[in-house]
């Protein structure tokens, strides 16, 4: 036995330890770094020794295989030439059998094919254009309880939703406080924004309060909070829509209708 | 034992002869041609680890109040995705280590597609007979990067399902049919009951079905074609020189399954990977920051980022911006991938079969194009990561954009004129490969001179 022959040895020992210690980490319950370390390692000295098998043991010779011929012989491609021209003449000679053969095909295709539709719903545009915010929905968060005037500082943010509609993907919004006076028509400061980025529909994340800005965390579109929403930079093609807001006597804040325009990203109906 | 098998088999299949000639079937020495291997060993693992998996997770989007382990999140509300996810990487004995093997087994599979994409590339390997491998190479690369995408999604987490979220904007910036593939995925607006379901089963049987079906088809056409070899003496067009299939090759083969284990589970101890449970369930309200999706869908995360601002209307109908950078410019690049071979063979004015391969540095205009898109794509991959990277060297992120929207333009096309001078430099310095060797011998007035030895 060469030392070659002994270290192989000792790489299959070491596979049978690891293999071994892979089976203990498991059955006294599982110590992940152990499970996964011992199953490297044998799987390592399985390698080790295959090389070794490569290197050491089997002989270094070299074969030669040949390439099979093609194409083919003129001859052979002859010969199928004139079979499937036999072939097409044989199985062609009523044209208007083989057009209405493929007719066939298609419409069994199609057929076939059909059961794809019932997968969802084709008109897609009515759900995508209007969310669940009606005239006089009252702001509510995530955890359902109601927003009044008096409830967030200058520069504080909320996300809102249409009370009975928590949690709403579509119909989420940024509620942000701004100083008095900054945007008109807005109640105690108060201004909202749809939360779905009008690129690839992430939640408008990120609020800068120094320069008044939405921005989304996964493309960084950036929104002008005190020009209705517009783009400032990023790939963002059209504005946050906004969510037209009242006070009432009592400081609830209250939607006075849906968005404006459809939120959310673009998409082929959209006007 | 083993030969008795080959008879018995014989007597009932007569492969006699085919088992000689398979035994002894010559596969060539250069290391390069065991990177396709890792691809299938990668995915030998993640249909073992995954069918695991699979029989402990649950494709419902079913709310479910988590308690658990992972004490931060009890009483949390979350989907029983999510929910059978955090328990199978808990308190499924060895869930959590074969998770994370799959997940990296996942990422280095599609790593060793490019690697291996790289090498038939480079060398001309895509060259007639070879077109038709190379198309099932690019469905196969195609289908990897779809199987990863669907897989990281089904955990129902933040990150996935943000994930999804952006995958399905990009689906609804299709013209005319956007909308319609949008609801006809998921069954209504995004997010629906439906989707988590559907991705399980495209993730567990469709697509690893076809990968299955498209590696037998690539393996069986390998066999009937023959490697392709690097010139070399004894070496021609009509042959292949190289190890025996058994016993050198196959030993030097299952080292490499073992490697890939090896490497696998190594990472899958070591190195913690997609820990849902410090993203938190998927709620479409809730986000974090960073957010950067696996490494390969990096590219069309960059491109998202990069897309210019714009959208096309017409009669009413809009084109949003994402189709620009996020659907047409991958359409584009996987057609010129798919085209390669007929691209090579028309500018090159070469019809003919080939089974040598080119040297690199032979062939400047091929090789400065491979450099060109993956410097392309590298461009598009990295800018994936512009706010990480605005937040390290305090540079404004429109900089940023605009230094990759540069990048991605002329990095290419300096790439391209970068590598063909180069290329063109060495190949005109001579054939690669050994450098020849030379005898020194003093001469009458005293200095050295060289004479070649053959």
């Amino acid at each position: 036995m060469t030392a070659k022959d002994r270290a192989i040895g000792v790489f299959l020992l070491l596979a049978i330890a690891g293999s071994g210690g892979f089976i203990f980490a498991y059955v006294t319950n599982g110590n992940r770094l152990l499970e996964g370390v011992s199953l490297a390692g044998a799987a390592a000295m399985f390698a080790a020794a295959a090389l070794g098998w490569a290197f050491w043991i089997v002989p270094d010779e070299q074969v030669v295989d040949e390439i099979d011929e093609y194409p083919s012989s003129i001859a052979a491609r002859d010969e199928q030439s004139a079979t499937i021209a036999e072939d097409e003449r044989s199985i062609g000679r009523q044209k208007a059998l083989l057009r209405l053969l493929y007719v066939a095909l298609g419409s069994f295709a199609l057929a076939l094919a059909s059961p794809l539709r019932s997968f969802g719903p084709l008109v897609a545009a009515k759900s995508l254009f209007s969310t669940k915010w009606r005239r006089g929905s009252r702001l509510a968060r995530a955890d359902g309880t109601l927003v009044s005037t008096s409830d967030l500082n200058v520069g504080a943010v909320e996300v809102v939703f249409p009370e009975g509609a928590i949690g709403d993907p579509m119909s989420q919004a940024t509620l942000i406080r701004l100083p008095d006076g900054v945007v008109p028509n807005t109640p105690s400061g108060y201004i909202a924004y749809s939360r779905l980025c009008t690129h690839a529909g992430c939640p408008v994340a990120l609020y800068r309060s120094q320069q008044q800005q939405l921005a989304c965390p996964c493309h960084q579109s950036v929104f002008d909070v005190t020009r209705n929403g517009a783009v400032v930079s990023g790939p963002a093609d059209h504005a946050l829509p906004r969510l037209p807001l009242v006070a009432d006597a009592s400081g609830a804040l209250r939607a006075t209708g849906d968005f404006p325009v459809p939120v959310g990203p673009g998409f082929w109906e959209r006007p | 034992m083993i030969e008795r098998f080959a008879l018995w088999l014989d007597d009932r299949l007569g492969t006699a002869h085919f088992v000689t000639k398979a035994l002894r079937k010559a596969f060539p020495d250069h290391w390069s041609f065991m990177l396709g291997e890792i691809n299938a060993y990668a995915f030998l693992i993640l249909l073992a680890t995954g069918t695991f998996l699979a029989l402990f997770f649950r494709a419902s989007t079913a709310d479910v109040v988590y308690n658990g382990p992972f004490t931060t999140l009890d009483g949390v509300h979350v989907s029983e995705a999510y929910a059978s996810t955090l328990d199978l990487s808990s308190t499924v004995r060895a869930g959590l280590l074969l998770r994370q093997v799959h997940h990296w087994a996942a990422l280095l599979f599609v790593a060793g597609i490019v690697v291996h994409m790289c090498r038939i590339f480079f060398t001309g390997a895509f060259r007639k007979p070879r077109e038709i491998n190379w198309i099932v190479g690019i469905a196969l690369f195609a289908l990897a990067l779809f199987e990863g995408f669907t897989g990281y999604s089904l955990p129902d987490d933040l990150l996935s399902g943000t994930g999804l979220r952006i995958a399905d904007s990009v689906i609804m910036s299709i013209p005319v049919v956007g909308t319609w593939m949008s609801f006809l995925m998921l069954d209504g607006n995004f997010p629906t009951d439906q989707m988590i379901p559907r991705l399980f089963i495209t993730h567990v049987f469709v697509v690893p079905a076809a990968i299955a079906a498209l590696i037998a088809v690539h393996l069986a056409i390998v066999w009937r074609q023959k490697h392709t070899q690097f010139p070399g003496p004894g070496r021609t067009e009509r042959n292949v020189v190289g190890s025996p299939l058994f016993p050198r090759y196959a030993a030097k083969s299952v080292a490499l399954l073992m490697a890939v284990v090896a490497v696998t589970f190594g990472l899958g101890a070591f190195v913690q990977i997609n820990p849902i449970w410090l993203w938190g369930p998927y709620q479409p309200w809730r986000i974090f920051s960073p957010v950067q999706p696996d490494w390969f869908v990096g590219w069309e995360e960059g491109a998202l980022r990069l897309g210019p601002p714009f959208a096309a209307r017409f009669f009413g109908d809009t084109i949003p911006s994402p189709f620009w950078s996020a659907v047409l410019v991958p359409a584009i690049m996987g057609i010129v991938l798919l085209c390669a071979p007929w691209i090579d063979a028309a500018l090159r004015h070469d019809r003919s079969s080939h089974h040598l391969l080119d040297h690199p540095r032979n062939v400047p205009a091929r090789t400065a194009a491979g450099v060109a898109f993956l410097t392309f794509a590298i461009g598009l991959t990295l800018a994936a990561s512009d706010d990480v990277q605005a937040r390290y060297v305090h540079i404004s992120i429109d900089a940023i954009v605009h230094a990759y929207q540069g990048f991605c333009v002329f990095g290419t096309i300096a790439a391209f004129l970068v590598t063909y001078a180069i290329a063109k430099e060495l190949r005109a310095r001579g054939a690669p490969g050994r450098p020849s060797r030379v005898r020194v011998r003093r001469n009458d007035r005293g200095g050295f001179d060289e004479e070649p030895i053959s």
